[in-house]
């Protein structure tokens, strides 16, 4: 039998709405202490910066596949070399956030994909309505392309690959969304299941 | 080692994708590395090679990918094959479903099952493994759903915190490589 215990979270409001306010996140799992951490425990955060964070501190409790998942995460949203652009390989995040119901993921890149984009009222949208929303037909087919990939079973099929090249995506751009979509099903199961989202006090 | 996500969909060298997967060399070895961190580790911690199989291969049931699951699988003796491949035909269902924190978006709750293992094969899984594929079920049709609660149950069944962190990783990590592996494969047949 395990002597671990879950944490009760001080006192805090969850938040009810789909957001792209800042929110903060509490863990139901005792983190690491910054004090125990080794090297190889802060080498697995890649950004020195996210020893501050609860949630990578918990992480951090299997390093090695922490700083793989980081690593995967940077690539697939932050490589700058052709395929989908970010704002949109942050849509498809935003989008699959919303369906699995992770507030949390979805309120960081909802902020991400209204920045890189502009387009603060069609995220907003998607964010109010859900996946069904309407946006543009490129955007549509973007969340259609994600929600297919998030359903289960999966109904991801020759017919999204085809909107999603009718409204201008190519192979790589294509491969993109599938890897951003895909990543934010692992996120949003971890984000989800460890910790629960707070407002941040005004 | 063999790439598991190309060997999965077929990508073979000089395919079409390959060179698009070339263009994100850093998401292609990672997700290789995440595949070994947690297949194949340094240390195994808490966690045996026998139970990290069977949630990979009990997660790839769920969502009916017959090729990873057979791929994980094969790496189990065939007892506890037969058990999981039991369990996972009780437990398959439609998702996402769940509920949301109370307020306006309750309107959206979609109520699904919480399932639980057979007598048979708490019998056959023991303990541990029964307490984390009813997580594992949570985590793949109803991650929304999830609670403190949860976790405790995973606690009482045996599971450490690193451990829990670890059996968490497994099933959020085979969520992305079942969906890449099934989104590529649809790409490569119309390429």
């Amino acid at each position: 039998m395990s002597t671990d215990k879950t944490l009760t979270p001080p006192p805090h409001t969850e938040p009810v709405v789909f957001t792209r306010d800042m929110l903060d996140w509490l863990p139901w799992l005792e983190p690491m202490a910054e004090a125990d951490m080794t090297e190889h425990h802060i080498r697995s955060l890649v950004d020195a910066a996210r020893v501050k964070s609860p949630y990578f501190r918990l992480l951090a409790r299997d390093p090695d596949v922490l700083e793989a998942r980081t690593r995967t995460d940077k690539d697939i949203f932050y490589n700058p070399e052709a395929g989908l652009p970010r704002a949109e390989r942050e849509l498809a995040a935003a989008a699959t956030s919303r369906l699995n119901g992770c507030i949390y993921c979805a309120s960081v890149h909802a902020r991400f994909a209204a920045t890189y984009s502009k387009r603060v009222d069609d995220v907003q949208r998607l964010l109010d309505e859900g996946v069904e929303a309407k946006l543009d037909e490129r955007w549509e087919a973007i969340v259609a392309a994600s929600a297919a990939l998030t359903a289960l079973p999966m109904t991801f099929d020759k017919d999204h690959v085809e909107r999603l090249r009718a409204v201008g995506l190519d192979d790589a751009a294509i491969a993109d969304l599938i890897g951003a979509a895909s990543f934010f099903n692992w996120a949003n199961r971890l984000m989800l299941s460890l910790g629960v989202p707070a407002t941040q006090p005004k | 080692m063999t790439d598991v996500i190309d060997s999965l969909v077929g990508i073979g060298p000089g395919s079409k994708l390959d060179a698009i997967r070339a263009q994100r060399t850093e998401a292609r070895k990672h997700a290789q590395a995440s595949y070994t961190s947690l297949f194949e580790p340094k240390d195994l911690g808490g966690v045996s090679a026998d139970e990290r199989h069977a949630v990979a291969s009990f997660v790839a049931g769920l969502h009916g990918e017959p090729k990873t699951d057979a791929f994980y699988a094969a790496k189990l003796p065939a007892a506890l094959r037969t058990a999981i491949a039991t369990e996972v035909a009780a437990a398959r269902t439609k998702g996402p479903y769940g509920h949301f924190p109370k307020g306006p978006l309750s309107v959206e709750d979609a109520p699904g099952p919480t399932w639980k293992v057979s007598d048979a094969g708490r019998a056959s899984l023991g303990p541990r493994l029964a307490a984390a594929f009813e997580h594992t079920h949570m985590l793949v049709f109803h991650p929304r759903d999830a609670s403190a609660a949860s976790l405790q149950s995973l606690l009482d069944a045996g599971w450490s915190t690193d451990d829990i962190v670890t059996v968490s990783q497994l099933v959020s990590f085979l969520s992305y490589q079942i969906r890449v592996v099934s989104g590529l494969g649809v790409l490569a047949s119309t390429l």
